[in-house]
């Protein structure tokens, strides 16, 4: 008996409506100096390090918002799986160009993959996601994909 | 465990081809080997530098900061050491030995193991393949933990232009 029924299947290459954030020479800065970078230009904010958009595109929550550990309530889109363990897979990133200051991206998050596998200590589902990072002329910025393991 | 300073070691002419050299940055592509390592780094975050990372990416999950809290209500050992974090170190290994001209174009990690505020990691890796043609050398990556557990495996193809 599948887990996976073809209402989760349905929001395969659905995507969330796509963010945009203005990237700061400050924000570099911070990002560079608490992960310790070595390169003056991260340290300098001339360029961001590649996984300075890691939460970039994230939603920022009311306090009031948070739930008692502290993450942000809100619902997430997509299928409601029938297994509920989220573990993080991998992630793996192409970088076409670096990040600079002043630029303005626009990221979008699409459901590539929902395929169901038998693990040893039970079923698992992976969900597999890309996120399209593209600048202010929609040109490609960095590519992600990252899969999420239920159980 | 490799030099800690990153220095590049040159093999002794009589030792063997196959003997594993660290390299502080890439020599030109013909002379590169599989196997060469990349400089080891170890990292111990504080309860200082962890909140300056989670500041910075705006994470506010309370199992990076609030100790009584991650571990009496989550049951974790300690404070929890960010995934992602390990994941910049896993790119902070190849951009510190590529140079200016060099381009990092794919990396990737998974997160395999917990690590906690007090523990020492060490990241670090290896040439696994060389295409001369397109000038494309593929590494393997590790963030390791003090008992040897690798936490975070990663991968990263480079374009060397030199």
């Amino acid at each position: 008996m599948p887990l996976l029924t073809e209402e989760h299947l349905r929001w395969i290459g659905t995507s969330d409506p796509p963010t945009t954030v203005e990237v700061s020479r400050r924000d570099i800065v911070k990002y560079a100096t608490a992960t310790e970078q070595r390169q003056e230009r991260y340290l300098r904010g001339d360029e961001a390090p590649p996984m300075f958009v890691f939460n970039l595109f994230s939603e920022l929550p009311t306090v009031e918002g948070l739930r008692r550990d502290g993450l942000a309530a809100r619902r997430q889109q997509g299928p409601s799986l029938p297994l509920k363990r989220v573990m993080a897979g991998g992630t793996s990133v192409e970088v076409h160009r670096p990040i600079r200051p002043g630029d303005v991206l626009t990221a979008t998050r699409t459901l590539v993959g929902l395929t169901e596998k038998q693990g040893r200590s039970g079923p698992l589902i992976f969900s597999e996601y890309r996120t399209v990072i593209v600048d202010a002329d929609g040109r490609p910025v960095m590519e992600e994909n990252q899969t999420g393991i239920a159980r | 465990m490799s030099d800690p300073n990153g220095q590049a070691t040159s093999p002794e002419p009589e030792s063997p081809p196959e003997e594993p050299r660290t390299l502080a940055s890439p020599p030109p592509i013909g002379e590169l080997r599989v196997g060469d390592q990349l400089p080891t780094r170890s990292h111990t975050p504080t309860n200082v530098s962890l909140f300056m990372y989670n500041a910075a990416v705006w994470n506010h999950h309370r199992i990076h900061y609030d100790e009584a809290y991650t571990t009496q209500v989550e049951g974790h050992p300690g404070i929890v050491i960010d995934g992602p974090l390990q994941g910049d170190w896993i790119t902070q290994v190849v951009l510190n030995w590529i140079g200016p001209q060099d381009e990092l174009v794919r990396f990737a990690y998974t997160n395999r193991v917990a690590a906690h505020l007090g523990e020492t990691l060490t990241s670090g890796g290896r040439v696994a393949a060389i295409d001369i043609a397109a000038s494309l050398v593929e590494l393997e990556l590790f963030v390791v933990n003090e008992q040897g557990a690798v936490t975070t495996p990663g991968s990263a193809t480079v374009f060397l232009a030199g």
